[in-house]
């Protein structure tokens, strides 16, 4: 690999990052900042599903699990033991980490549509469980007392506080999503997206490989459900395991190229911009749901690559750039 | 014990009623290969489907509605199939679960701006039947006794049928059958049909003693990925026992545990199936 290819594929996806979450810290408007909050959010959380779904081509419908159980840890670490937000990130990743490792082992050994009914099948069992969890707070779930905001300067410096961890989290998102990218470990995990049986043959140690990345792509959703929690100030088992958001996240990577550590920060922005658009427009208010569905069917039907499998396959040029 | 018994007979009534939306979607499954995630909204528009013909001028009987909320499923299937799903079959799980989303939140977006969220019912009285100390419902025997009558007719068209012989040719190996003369573009539509017509039917039978919102479905769904997974994937008559099991476990477990135990249950055990048995409870291993 030469020089210039690190340069670019890496640069410019960090490059989007900095000057999107630059925009509201210049500006200094709190709503600019809940917005770019939200677009950089599905960005990491995209990216981390694109570390399995997109190298490995195994589907994770149920990846929002990762998102609920860490927002739950961390969240239970700050509201009742009162320990500190970066505690509450450090746990929250953990423990997304430790489930996703005990269950990639087994349910990594189902393919295909078992693969992702089985993960369905995890979202809804933990939801369920910590619907009846009460050290969890069961179905009313839990609530930050004012005073832990207080440690960092109050409820209005917290929020920025969150905005700028959020940034750095989503950051090491992407170089972690580079570097696998680009690795060996990387190679083989696209070689088992290809063909898993010929992977094996080929030397590739498939069960390894996918746990690992099955872990990888958990353990930052994990970080980052701690992270919107805190700043949710409320945490509650039906938003925080909502089965739609893991689709959403399917979606972004899909609208902008799986396997491309570009794609899903566009198709995030690219789906969030579209969902504004359409929740704002008095004419498709109202069926807002099936103009984004009809536009996913068309996406799925008919550029089945995204943008960057489009481009790509436009213009062989740009190949060694958009990585 | 009185209380068991009651609760175990009405969760086998009801089971006969999921094992019917758990066929549909296991019949895709088994012939096409493809996760219908625009089942849950089918079901509900087969509820709406008996909503309005029975609260519409022409005050239909619920079950005679059924008949039309049968075809109406069909013919809806065959559509579906030939705009969403036809050009992504033998394309990655992804596409195909994509694809059948994204017709799920066609419907729930348009189904939410016409009817809004809030919910509805069919007041409909088939009376009660008492044996001892068990007390059922008319309206949920009678749901218990069209879903027998649905998987019978269901069997014989599989199994007795020439349209029948070709879909279980095509679940069989699709290019054999298709060396074999089968037309395998029209028996995949059928198929996608009749797995529609399947969930709309059991819909419009839960409408009748349930109410309903225009998300309902999702919860149906879910529990037809569990039925599926118990009987089998891609064993329609599997399905069957699957909904029964399922119908059984939610009226016994609530006797011992609290309700809302319920689905960590059906889902730990729907996990644990798969990875132990994904030929279903009572599938033979391939």
């Amino acid at each position: 690999m030469k020089y210039k290819d690190i340069n670019l594929g890496l640069v410019l996806p960090i490059l989007i990052i900095v000057l999107l979450g630059a925009w509201p810290i210049i500006s200094q408007k709190d709503i600019n900042r809940e917005t770019i909050f939200t677009i950089i959010l599905f960005m990491g959380l995209a990216s981390s599903l694109n570390i399995f779904l997109g190298y490995t081509g195994y589907v994770s419908f149920g990846h929002v699990v990762y998102f609920g159980l860490g927002g739950y840890v961390g969240f239970y670490f700050m509201s009742a033991q009162g320990q500190s937000i970066w505690i509450a990130m450090l746990t929250g990743g953990l423990a997304s980490g430790l489930l996703a490792f005990l269950l990639g082992k087994a349910i990594l050994r189902l393919r295909g549509g078992y693969f992702a009914l089985a993960t369905i099948g995890v979202n809804e069992a933990v939801r369920a469980f910590i619907n009846n969890f009460d050290l969890f707070g069961g179905p009313i779930g839990m609530t930050l007392n004012f005073k832990v905001y207080k440690a960092y300067g109050g409820a209005a410096k917290s929020l920025w506080m969150a905005y700028y961890l959020l940034i750095a989290t989503v950051l090491l998102v992407i170089v972690v999503s580079y570097l696998v990218r680009t690795s060996k470990f990387g190679l083989g995990l696209l070689a088992i997206r290809e063909d898993e049986d010929a992977a094996e043959v080929m030397g590739v140690r498939a069960p390894d490989a996918k746990t690992w990345a099955y872990v990888l792509s958990a353990i930052f959703p994990g970080i980052l459900g701690a992270l919107f929690f805190f700043k949710n100030g409320a945490i509650e088992p039906v938003p925080a395991f909502r089965l739609s958001m893991s689709i959403e996240m399917i979606v972004m990577v899909m609208l902008g190229g799986q396997g491309t550590v570009l794609g899903p920060l566009l198709g995030a922005a690219g789906y969030q911009w579209m969902r504004g658009f359409l929740l704002t427009n008095s004419f498709f208010k109202n069926i807002q749901l099936a103009v984004a569905g009809g536009l996913l069917l068309v996406i799925v039907l008919f550029v089945p690559g995204g943008v960057i499998g489009w481009l790509r396959k436009q213009i062989p040029g740009l190949r060694r750039v958009l990585q | 014990m009185g209380f068991l018994l009651a609760s175990v007979t009405d969760g086998l009534l009801i089971g006969f009623v999921y094992g019917v939306a758990a066929m549909g979607l296991t019949l895709i499954w088994g012939v096409m290969d493809v996760i219908n995630l625009s089942h849950g909204p089918i079901i509900t528009l087969g509820m709406f489907g008996v909503y309005l013909l029975f609260t519409g001028p022409l005050g239909l009987n619920p079950y005679l509605a059924l008949l039309f909320v049968a075809l109406g499923g069909l013919l809806f299937g065959i559509l579906v199939y030939f705009i969403a799903v036809h050009r992504v079959i033998g394309a990655s799980h992804l596409s195909t679960l994509l694809a059948t989303y994204a017709v799920n939140m066609i419907i729930i977006g348009i189904g939410t701006a016409i009817f809004t969220a809030s919910p509805r019912n069919v007041e409909f009285n088939m009376g009660r039947l008492t044996f001892g100390n068990v007390t059922l419902l008319g309206t949920r025997v009678i749901a218990a006794v069209a879903s027998v009558l649905v998987s019978a007719g269901l069997y014989l068209f599989l199994y007795k049928t020439r349209p029948g012989r070709y879909i279980r040719a095509v679940a069989n190996n699709k290019d054999a059958a298709e060396l074999m003369g089968v037309p395998s573009m029209q028996i995949l539509a059928l198929s996608f049909g009749l797995g529609t017509m399947l969930a709309a039917i059991s819909g419009a039978l839960i409408a009748t003693f349930f109410p309903f919102t225009i998300l309902a479905g999702g919860a149906y769904e879910l529990k037809s990925f569990v039925i599926s997974v118990l009987g089998g994937l891609g064993n329609p008559i599997g399905a069957l026992y699957g909904g029964l099991i399922l119908g059984v476990l939610e009226g016994i477990i609530p006797t011992f545990m609290e309700t809302t135990w319920v689905p960590v249950v059906e889902f730990v055990l729907f996990v644990l199936i798969l990875l132990v048995r994904p030929q279903g409870l009572l599938g033979v291993k391939k």
